[in-house]
């Protein structure tokens, strides 16, 4: 029993923040030309005056976006994951993080799902890049759901804050009545046997890959993280004494992301033995979803594969 | 934004007024020099290049108040280079946002003035900076912001002809005039030198950071009017932002001609005053040519 496919989170940000800009006027757009793949055509035509083309000019438009907030404005910045961190990295830590301005960085194409493109637009490490930066928080909803909500909960935050965006639609955790909260873990199956960590749409094939698990006599925990800072301490060392074994599961490099920040926090408070299931050091090449999903090691099925070795199961 | 006085002529600066924006000119440059030597840190070629446009803008155009920094309909400035900070904070100071004797925390650990402009910690500043490139962005934000919330201000930031070379600056250019952004005025202080620049047959072996004569051609080429005028002539300067201030669809870019160091005549045209410590006697001579042979060791009047 695998979960449903929920709607894609890119056509959820257009419609989501162009509904709240109907409540709203400080709220505008700003897109590096890639409106039509980010789906923040869908607030332009909504709102065309708020619209606002900063054209192939990223670093620009992240001062720009400084700018507008302090004019009183909240700009939603939308370009590529790639073209959003690590091109304007500079100016988004010396005029967005270190000012503290209140912009939304709204970046579609996270993680592996980017329409067949390769390393170029493939970036893996966005989340340990923003995590680590002073004065920014780094939300990785889980689906289409979660994705609605966090934008929701980002225009009321007074703050800079990065939540990821995925191209395509994938599979749905939440129903209607899941409330997000920032700053909090939630777990999203109980089991005694081991712990499973996950974020952003990882989460949805690590509760797959805990179906399979159960039918292998292996009872697993899953605890999806969407906020990845600030993290949610008292969660993660909960989850962790609940089996005193744990496995992170993400989209994205093992180094520095969820996997590293759970083992910054079980270092600390908690030692528990962990491993981390996700991109090894690696680029990711171009593919097929689920062909790269199976590649990496990330879909339900090589998820499950590798905790049952990694428990000596296998 | 064109305010509907376009055909009008600015005023012509009176004598009077002309020596009080001198004056506070001069007072700047003593101040800015006698807080890098208390501090035996800082920048002073950029400072000083720049000190008759910020003595001209604090003084007299920018709409500002100093006892309400955050007053939402004061013009805005940007130092978009950030290592002349302690020009502007003296210019600051000696127009009453904060007391003079504060410029001598310039530099120091927990001070409001660090090295780098920090507008977290200094209210009056519109925006942080000291990475090059990236203050006219932040101003093209600020006067599309304007536009949007119906403000009728002015976003003003001053670059260094160094940080010219930053793409930034270029990517900011290109959208500012797509935007016809009249309320916007980027000024350049174009003073010739950069921290080291490249080697050639220059002064002391290095070449300027942009072509002779080729500034301006660049700025209009992206689509900004383009005014010139001598950064160290105060009736020039007077009339050049007064005319900035008439838009007319576009961007407007000041190349202010300057010199490195100005004031201070071992200091002028050479590249390695941009930051160095001053050595005792140098400072008694530079106090002397700036008009304060009276002052010394840093004392604060």
């Amino acid at each position: 029993m695998t979960l449903p496919m929920g709607r894609a989170m890119r056509e959820i940000f257009g419609e989501t923040v162009a509904a709240l800009a109907d409540e709203d006027p400080r709220i505008v757009m700003l897109d590096a030309d890639v409106a039509s793949s980010t789906r923040a055509d869908i607030f332009e035509k909504a709102h065309p005056d708020r619209y606002l083309q900063m054209g192939i000019a990223e670093q620009n438009m992240m001062g720009v976006a400084a700018g507008l907030a302090t004019m009183g404005l909240i700009p939603f910045v939308s370009t590529f994951v790639s073209f959003a961190v690590v091109r304007p990295l500079d100016q988004v830590r010396v005029l967005i993080a270190q000012t503290g301005a209140n912009v939304k960085i709204t970046p579609g194409y996270a993680g592996m799902f980017t329409g067949q493109t390769g390393m170029s637009h493939i970036i893996v490490d966005d989340l340990a890049i923003m995590r680590v930066m002073p004065g920014m928080v780094t939300v990785a909803p889980a689906d289409d759901v979660e994705a609605d909500l966090a934008l929701r909960w980002a225009a009321s935050y007074q703050g800079p804050c990065y939540v990821r965006i995925v191209r395509d639609a994938t599979q749905r955790l939440f129903d209607s009545s899941y409330r997000f909260a920032f700053g909090k873990a939630v777990v999203v199956r109980e089991g005694r046997d081991v712990t499973l960590m996950a974020t952003g749409t990882q989460t949805p094939r690590v509760v797959d890959a805990a179906e399979l698990l159960a039918a292998r006599g292996v009872d697993a925990h899953v605890l999806h993280v969407p906020t990845i800072k600030p993290l949610d301490t008292e969660a993660i060392v909960a989850a962790a004494e609940r089996t005193g074994r744990v496995v992170t599961v993400e989209e994205h490099t093992v180094l520095g992301g969820l996997g590293g920040a759970v083992a910054e926090v079980l270092g600390e408070h908690r030692p528990t033995q962990l491993n981390r299931i996700g991109l090894q050091d690696t680029y990711v090449q171009s593919g097929p979803n689920d062909e790269l999903l199976d590649i990496y090691g990330l879909s339900a099925a090589r998820v499950a594969e590798q905790v049952l070795a990694i428990l000596g199961r296998a | 934004m064109s305010t509907g006085d376009a055909v009008s002529v600015p005023p012509e600066p009176d004598a009077a007024e002309i020596a009080r924006l001198e004056e506070a000119a001069r007072r700047i440059r003593v101040e800015l020099v006698r807080a890098v030597n208390h501090a035996r840190a800082g920048h002073l070629g950029g400072p000083l290049s720049a000190a008759d446009l910020l003595a001209a803008l604090y003084f007299s155009v920018l709409r500002i108040r100093p006892d309400e920094p955050g007053w939402p309909d004061r013009d805005r400035f940007i130092l978009s280079k950030g290592h002349s900070s302690i020009g502007l904070y003296a210019a600051m100071a000696l127009r009453g946002y904060f007391p003079v004797e504060e410029l001598l925390t310039f530099d120091a650990a927990h001070s409001r003035l660090q090295g780098h402009p920090d507008m977290t910690r200094l209210p009056g500043l519109d925006m942080s900076s000291g990475s090059l490139g990236m203050g006219i962005s932040a101003a093209m934000g600020m006067a599309l912001g304007a536009r949007l919330t119906g403000r009728e201000i002015r976003a003003w930031v001053m670059l260094g002809d160094g940080e010219c070379q930053e793409g930034e600056v270029w990517e900011a250019a290109m959208a500012a005039s797509r935007y016809h952004l009249d309320n916007l005025v980027a000024i350049i202080d174009h003073n010739k030198l950069q921290q080291y620049g490249w080697p050639g047959d220059g002064p002391d072996g290095r070449i300027p950071p942009q072509v002779p004569g080729e500034l301006a051609g660049k700025w209009a080429a992206f689509g900004w009017r383009v005014l010139e005028a001598d950064g160290h002539d105060m009736p020039a300067v007077l009339r050049v932002l007064r005319e900035a201030e008439r838009g007319d669809g576009r961007p407007t870019a000041i190349v202010a001609h300057t010199v490195k160091g100005k004031g201070v005549s071992y200091m002028e045209g050479h590249y390695f005053w941009h930051t160095r410590a001053i050595r005792p006697e140098e400072f008694e001579i530079a106090m002397a040519e700036l008009g304060e042979p009276m002052a010394g060791n840093g004392a604060a009047r």
